[in-house]
């Protein structure tokens, strides 16, 4: 394990009250700190500008083409990319471009709620079920056994019918509670650890309850664990959603995802290459992005990783 | 004992929720000329995915023909349990090399990059995995489709082949159908094995990474045993714990890949069953298909325990 290179500590000038300045030497921020660490990582840092170009092509980019993702073009059917439709066009003359960064918006939009829901769901399951023990312990593990099991595409393929026609909140409900378990593993095994902590002790002596002393003194001490895991899932989330989409059994049309159009262009990616590659080419770019910037993020926030 | 009891809740749960969300009643329904309403009941009670009979009493029929090994009756009337005979073997062709191959490549992959860290060959893997990682399996699919027809144009032969397991209406001895099966196994498993390698290979390369700064290995070296012999016998061995636990929980993966997998290259297997069930609303079918993904789940999860044991010692000991 190598030291971080970094300066623990760094001097600076701080304006003290009155407005004398005062030479102070003080602790960096952790926040400063992983900052750092993270801005020293080139791909990173590429993967982070990437994310932000790339929702900025997905939530401003339909302002700039011509076409609605709703419209077809009845004079052109399955045209190669021009300057009228930049992505080209589908057999029925809707414009690539449009339906394909609209699709992006759904699966970014998905993939950040899904990633939200489920690592909040597994850090309160693991950390209740890691601080409390005893039969709420073995209650919520044997759940998290149960659905594991089970491979949480299938289950969600299963009930796809009754949500179809419904909002695709409940399809981002769904994948968000399949999502969150191996999470809730290894945030109860953290907890465990933390549960016998001198400040957690003395807040439990002092008579905090038990959900407080998990929300102001648990949860903060494994964020940082929580922040990465929140990365990695918007990826995994994507990947699910698409994939489900892919299949029909996740978002519904007329609603477009990225997932749906791969599906739709799979059979002409030879042919009509442009119907397949824009929509999988972004599709791998976000979830390429979104991996990098967790792999730095977690390099950035636990030093004794950084050899990953 | 108790993870079979968690496979037959996981598959329990599965049929009811099929039973409630699929609705095969409007295939009969929606026939031209439509069946009276009676015949179509009788026939749904026949085969026991009548709508109207309440969903505990057809878990219970249901159940009733799983003790006996009877996954029960597709929606249009066939056995289940004939459907998945075949079936079972075509996606266990894929899966066992896809698992086997992608594991030993990835363990190798990683192993190497970790002894070689920070070299070009270590970046180039380390690159290539998270690339590989970062493309859903129906993209890989599709590109190396692509690939594999424009190496068939500049070859100016059909190397690669696409759809299916074998070449329809195909003659000749028993070596030309090795060959040709061969042909068209070569894509699908090579999916499968790329996704299962990336994954591997990352857990394997930080494993390997940890260990190798540790005095073991170092004692091991010092003591006379040549490289080789120290980073296999000690490091990697070490090192290959972490992956056990890791093999049970990709396995998941795996089975969701091999869906896609034999949807798009035409292979008749469980995955495609699968889809094709829910598309058709068809309720027994689809819970059979659970109870086998569940049961591999298990299986995999057995395995991962059984190298575990058989890499650490302190775990036998116990």
């Amino acid at each position: 394990m190598s030291i971080p290179s970094d300066a623990l500590n760094v001097i600076r000038d701080r304006d003290a009250g009155d407005g004398a300045p005062l030479d102070e030497t003080r602790a960096a921020s952790r926040l400063g700190l992983i900052g750092r660490r993270f801005a020293q990582r080139r791909l990173a840092v590429c993967g982070l500008l990437a994310i932000l170009a790339l929702f900025a092509l997905a939530f401003l980019g339909p302002y700039l083409g011509q076409w609605e993702y709703t419209e077809h073009d009845f004079e052109a059917f399955q045209e190669a990319p021009s300057a009228e439709h930049w992505f080209g066009t589908t057999r029925s003359g809707a414009d690539v471009y449009a339906l394909t960064l609209r699709g992006m918006q759904k699966s970014l939009i998905v993939g950040l709620l899904v990633a939200l829901i489920s690592t909040s769901l597994a850090a309160i399951v693991g950390a209740f079920a890691g601080y409390m023990g005893g039969w709420v312990d073995r209650v919520l593990m044997w759940i998290v056994d149960l659905l594991l099991v089970i491979p949480a595409f299938l289950i969600i393929a299963i009930l796809s019918p009754s949500f179809r026609g419904q909002t695709w909140l409940l399809f981002v409900v769904l994948l968000a509670a399949f999502l969150w378990m191996v999470t809730a593993r290894i945030v109860r095994g953290m907890t465990i650890s933390l549960r016998e902590r001198e400040y957690v002790l003395a807040a439990r002596y002092m008579g905090v309850s038990t959900p407080r002393i998990i929300m102001r003194h648990v949860l903060p001490n494994i964020s940082s664990l929580l922040i990465v895991d929140a990365t990695i899932n918007v990826s995994a989330a994507i990947i699910a959603e698409t994939g489900l989409s892919y299949f029909g059994f996740g978002v519904q049309p007329p609603d477009v995802s990225l997932g749906n159009l791969i599906a739709a262009g799979t059979s002409s990616a030879v042919t009509f290459p442009w119907l397949f590659w824009f929509a999988g080419g972004l599709l791998v770019a976000i979830v390429l992005a979104v991996n990098l910037v967790g792999d730095g993020l977690r390099d950035a926030i636990d030093p004794s990783s950084r050899t990953r | 004992m108790n993870s079979l009891v968690l496979v037959g809740i996981a598959t329990s749960l599965a049929y009811i929720l099929a039973g409630v969300s699929l609705h095969p009643r409007s295939h009969y329904e929606g026939r031209n000329p439509p069946p009276p309403p009676a015949v179509v009941d009788a026939r749904l009670t026949e085969l026991n995915i009548n709508d109207k009979t309440p969903i505990l009493e057809r878990f219970g029929n249901w159940a009733g023909g799983l003790t006996q090994g009877d996954f029960g009756r597709t929606w249009d009337g066939r056995s289940v349990n004939d459907e998945m005979r075949t079936r079972i073997g075509v996606s266990l062709r894929l899966l066992l090399i896809g698992t086997i191959v992608g594991g030993i490549l990835g363990v190798l992959a990683g192993a190497w990059s970790a002894i070689r860290q920070y070299t070009p060959s270590d970046h180039a893997i380390t690159l290539l995995s998270f690339a590989v990682l970062s493309t859903p399996v129906f993209v890989l699919a599709v590109l190396l489709e692509v690939v594999a027809i424009g190496f068939n144009d500049a070859v100016g032969a059909k190397f690669f082949a696409f759809s299916g397991e074998t070449s329809a209406g195909l003659q000749g001895g028993f070596w030309t159908h090795l060959i040709d099966r061969l042909q068209h196994l070569v894509l699908p498993t090579m999916t499968l094995i790329l996704a299962q390698l990336a994954i591997i290979s990352r857990y394997q390369r930080s494993a390997m990474l940890d260990v190798l700064g540790s005095d073991f290995v170092r004692t091991a070296q010092a003591k006379g045993l040549p490289r080789r012999r120290a980073l296999f016998k000690h490091a990697l061995r070490t090192a290959l714990i972490p992956s056990a636990t890791l093999f049970a929980y990709s396995f998941g993966l795996l089975l969701v890949g091999a869906t896609f997998t034999e949807k798009i290259f035409g292979w008749h297997g469980m995955g495609e069953f699968f889809v094709d069930s829910i598309i058709q609303s068809d309720i027994n079918a689809t819970a059979a298909v659970t109870c086998f993904a569940a049961l591999l789940v298990l299986i995999a999860g057995l395995l991962s325990d059984v190298f575990y044991a058989l890499l650490d010692p302190r775990v036998r000991v116990k």
